[in-house]
């Protein structure tokens, strides 16, 4: 493993062993942190999702007790959210931000290492929660007040590592931003960056805006819990539904946290292997910009049964699907980036082009959610959980196997399997419809969402997509067989350029990259 | 990719199963209801749908297409363009327009579903871990809406009971609540413990039960039947098992019903009012137990540490009656033991109290009467 990052020619003494990813400050073994990271918890949120699905594979109670069950699904969510898909998008950032953009490594070093060091502190306190007498938080990755308060000694823990996690976030997003402002290479002006930078920069401000209103309320939650405060209690004058509204001011933003990087890989895939460049390219950053600024004034969808006057209920829908026009522009563009192309479709294109077309599955869901007299039917059944499954499993984590794969041959110098690759991504991609799709029916029949236990009557779909989650499942392990055999040396050697289609500075850097991407600034073309 | 078209496909035939009558029994598709807005809410989610798949067979086309022709192995040359503002700027309007076009009916349908004036009858519905209450204002009768027994048991862990033999499973109650065909219902949703939701997909809405919070929603329901649904808002460990059942009836039924409730009402209080034997106490407080409590403090009072104290050797059970009695009614801020007062009447709470102090070897000996009760009330 030491062997991915090695420079070529290194100057400065390099330190091996534990100390080199202790004390690391060089934004590739910290992208390669984060990425690890990012994979452990992809497994562990996968056995708690696996247990849920276990005890949904048939009505009635076999395995787990409906208070172990609602734990399973909250851990569920915390882990992906926040473990899986998060971490491995600033891996992402790390290891491909300096080097697109011609630097030598990340802005603040140091902050780099501490925004990840933080991590496994927060997820130890997190997951030891498991083994606490009253077990782990069950109150639902929302945290909605009162519920949440009934949570018993995980309370606090929990707490606690939201609040690390969201600064671990922010200073990863301070450094992306502090990054891209400053270190650009001479000549790489704002309309050469590479998509996937250009998203990351809007997700970093997402990222400062959003994560301490989340980390407000859930110390909001804290002192009411054990300092006597109101804040959402209505017997002492507070408002529970106020908190729904603090977090989800959060929560919608988060959302496009966790989507617009993918974006940005889909955006650079497409292009290399239609050997043709982005189609709008300044309409994909105007799109992005607007989908971040509309993040932000669409939060209370989450929430249309709450109870809201009518003028609220129509604004938030309004705005909701107006999300619909820049996200159709983004479609409409990798389409016409591959229109007349000359494609290929080796496995990271085929995972962009899924994306693509599972992505926009999600997207339609989504927009029949946001009109407000349906979504009275939808919210909080199983359409919904489908809904968020096309956009976070087949959108962003898709975009990051995606993006694994057609960075990986830079990063390790080795070719992955080309027919493991493509295996892994059939297998996916059949498991995840086969998991997900028949939620959609489920919803619309009448399951809601976060029970254990059902009416006979789904059982069917149910049992299905329970064969479909242990597929998907069993399907990464494919996945991790491949990564760690590149990282492992094994495998065809790499160009510098990798892919035939691919352009940018990356490319002209050696597979594996030397420690310090550039030393020189080099010349954008 | 060749093989995603099919996702249409089925989507379309989705479509068509909806909308067909007869179907096993499972379903594919959202009812569409007895009332005139599930009725719209059917109508925006079909419209939607069909939208839907329009763009999708439009787009996912293209990209098959693309696919097929513009394939490296085929020889294609990849052409250089890169951009073109005309097609850019149809790209942007004709999806707005699309949009336009549904929030029209989306806007019409929220405006009629806010209209709660003008109602033929209210009922307050109480949403509690993990029952309903149902109150029917200026009628004086109100009850608690628990999941059936039969369920209750087949949905413990390892019961051994296949849900397939229960009637209704895990969607049937003790008591429905019961409405007039014909005549506007105001539901008035409020909670005493957590958030709850209360939807019946069959009336075309959900709406959350929050505490502190008094929400409002109506339905005219047109055909008289059974509906049944679920609490659609994580709530705790019973989350799965508060269903809720709605009986709507003929007037005539309706007022029949009425009346029956009013005496059932009459003969519990005067049961509340006289002195109850142990054994009577014991057996109605072990039901009341099962019903009420052993969720959380599971049937053998052993709780679950750090989450739901045991009463098992409780201080409070083993303590004095006057604290218990007050725990059981007020319940305890800020922790999950809500208060009972509204929920039971004199005789459950005397006869619940009385079955803890002497269940599982806790052997107080003591009695308490729905009398006590009653005065502990004031």
């Amino acid at each position: 493993m030491t062997e991915i990052a090695l420079p070529q020619h290194h100057e400065h003494e390099h330190p091996s062993g534990i100390t080199r990813w202790l004390f690391t400050t060089n934004h590739k073994d910290i992208g390669t942190l984060y990425l690890l990271f990012a994979v452990s918890m992809l497994f562990i949120g996968g056995s708690f999702a696996m247990v849920v699905r276990l005890e949904l594979f048939q009505p009635g109670l076999q395995f787990v007790s409906p208070h172990f069950f609602n734990q399973m699904t909250t851990m569920h969510a915390l882990v992906m959210i926040f473990g899986a898909v998060m971490p491995a998008f600033v891996g992402l950032a790390n290891w491909m931000i300096p080097m697109m953009i011609g630097a030598p490594d990340m802005a603040l070093p140091r902050l780099n290492n501490w925004s990840f060091w933080l991590l496994p502190f927060a997820f130890t306190l997190l997951l030891s929660t498991l083994f606490m007498p009253g077990g782990a938080p069950s109150g639902g990755w929302t945290m909605y007040p009162p519920l949440v308060l009934q949570t018993g000694m995980a309370f606090p823990f929990l707490i606690f590592a939201v609040h690390l996690m969201g600064i671990s976030s922010v200073m990863g997003a301070i450094n992306v931003i502090t990054t891209v402002f400053n270190m650009r290479a001479p000549g790489m002006t704002y309309h050469k960056l590479p998509l996937f930078v250009w998203t990351w920069v809007v997700t970093a401000f997402l990222l400062i805006a959003a994560m301490p209103v989340l980390a407000g309320a859930v110390t909001m939650l804290l002192t009411d819990k054990y300092f006597g405060t109101s804040f959402f209690n209505a017997a002492g004058g507070g408002d529970p539904v106020m908190f729904q509204h603090v977090f989800w001011f959060f929560g919608h933003p988060e959302v496009y946290i966790m989507i617009l990087p993918a974006f940005g890989i889909v955006s650079q895939i497409v292009p290399t292997f239609a050997r043709k460049p982005l189609f709008g390219y300044t309409s994909m950053i105007y799109a992005v910009a607007s989908i971040a600024f509309l993040s932000f004034i669409v939060w209370a969808h989450h929430m249309f049964t709450v109870g809201m006057p009518l003028a609220g209920e129509l604004f938030f829908m309004y705005s909701t699907v107006l999300i619909a026009v820049p996200t159709g522009v983004k479609v409409f563009n990798w389409v016409a980036t591959m229109w007349r192309g000359s494609m290929s479709f080796e496995t990271p294109m085929l995972w962009a082009l899924c994306f693509i077309i599972l992505f926009s599955i999600g997207g339609f869901s989504g927009l029949m959610l946001g009109l407000a007299p349906a979504d009275f039917q939808y919210q909080d059944t199983y359409f919904v959980v489908a809904h968020f499954h096309y956009v976070l499993v087949t959108g962003a984590v898709f975009a990051i196997i995606a993006g694994v794969y057609f960075w990986l041959p830079k990063w390790t110098g080795r070719m992955y399997d080309e027919r493991l690759g493509k295996l892994h991504f059939w297998l996916s991609t059949i498991s995840v419809n086969l998991l997900f799709f028949p939620q959609h029916f489920l919803g619309l029949a009448g399951m809601p969402r976060r029970i254990p236990d059902y009416a006979v009557q789904y059982a069917e779909w149910n049992m299905l997509s329970s064969i479909g989650a242990f597929l998907f499942g069993a399907s990464q392990l494919i996945f991790v067989y491949v990564v760690v055999r590149a990282m492992s040396g094994h495998g065809e050697k790499a160009t510098d350029q990798v892919w035939e289609g691919a352009r940018g500075l990356e490319w002209t850097l050696s597979s594996p990259p030397p420690y310090h991407s550039f030393n020189e600034p080099p010349k954008v073309p | 990719m060749i093989t995603r078209f099919p996702r249409s496909v089925m989507i379309a035939l989705v479509c068509l199963l909806g909308g067909g009558t007869a179907r096993a029994d499972y379903a594919l598709n959202l009812t569409q209801g007895v009332t005139s807005i599930s009725r719209e809410a059917y109508r925006l989610h079909m419209l939607a749908l069909w939208v839907c798949v329009v763009i999708a067979i439009i787009v996912f086309g293209a990209m098959a297409w693309s696919m097929y022709h513009h394939r490296k192995s085929r020889g294609a040359v990849a052409a250089t363009f890169h951009d073109n503002t005309k097609v850019e700027i149809v790209w942007s309007i004709l999806p707005f327009l699309v949009l336009v076009g549904l929030a029209i009916p989306a806007t019409t349908a929220l405006i009629a579903m806010h209209d709660t004036s003008n109602a033929d009858l209210t009922i307050k519905i109480t949403g509690q871990q993990w029952s309903w209450r149902y109150d029917y204002l200026k009628e004086d009768i109100g009850f608690v809406s628990n999941l059936d027994e039969k369920s209750a048991a087949a949905a413990k862990l390892g019961s051994g009971v296949d849900p397939r033999s229960v009637e209704h499973y895990l969607l049937n109650v003790d008591k429905p609540v019961v409405v007039p065909v014909g005549k506007k219902v105001r539901f008035l949703l409020n909670a005493s413990d957590v958030i709850h939701s209360w939807w019946l997909p069959d009336l075309g809405f959900k709406k959350d039960a929050i505490p502190g919070f008094v929400n409002e929603i109506w339905a005219r329901i047109e055909k008289p039947g059974t509906y049944r649904g679920q609490c659609t808002e994580l709530c705790g460990v019973g989350h799965g098992f508060m269903p809720i059942v709605l009986i709507a009836m003929s007037e005539p039924d309706y007022q029949a019903w009425l009346a029956g409730q009013r005496a059932a009402a009459a003969k519990a209080k005067a049961g509340a009012d006289r002195v109850w034997t142990r054994e009577e106490l014991l057996s109605k407080g072990a039901e009341v137990y099962t019903k009420t409590c052993a969720a959380c403090h599971l049937p053998g009072g052993e709780g679950i540490p750090g989450t739901f104290k045991a009463l098992k050797g409780s201080p409070v059970v083993k303590g004095p009656l006057a604290e218990h009695i007050d725990r059981v009614m007020n319940g305890k801020p800020g922790t999950a033991m809500p208060p009972f007062a509204a929920q039971l009447d004199d005789a459950d709470i005397a006869a619940v109290i009385t079955h803890e102090r002497n269940a599982w070897g806790n052997n107080m000996g003591d009695l308490v009467q729905p009398a006590q009760i009653k005065a502990a009330r004031k």
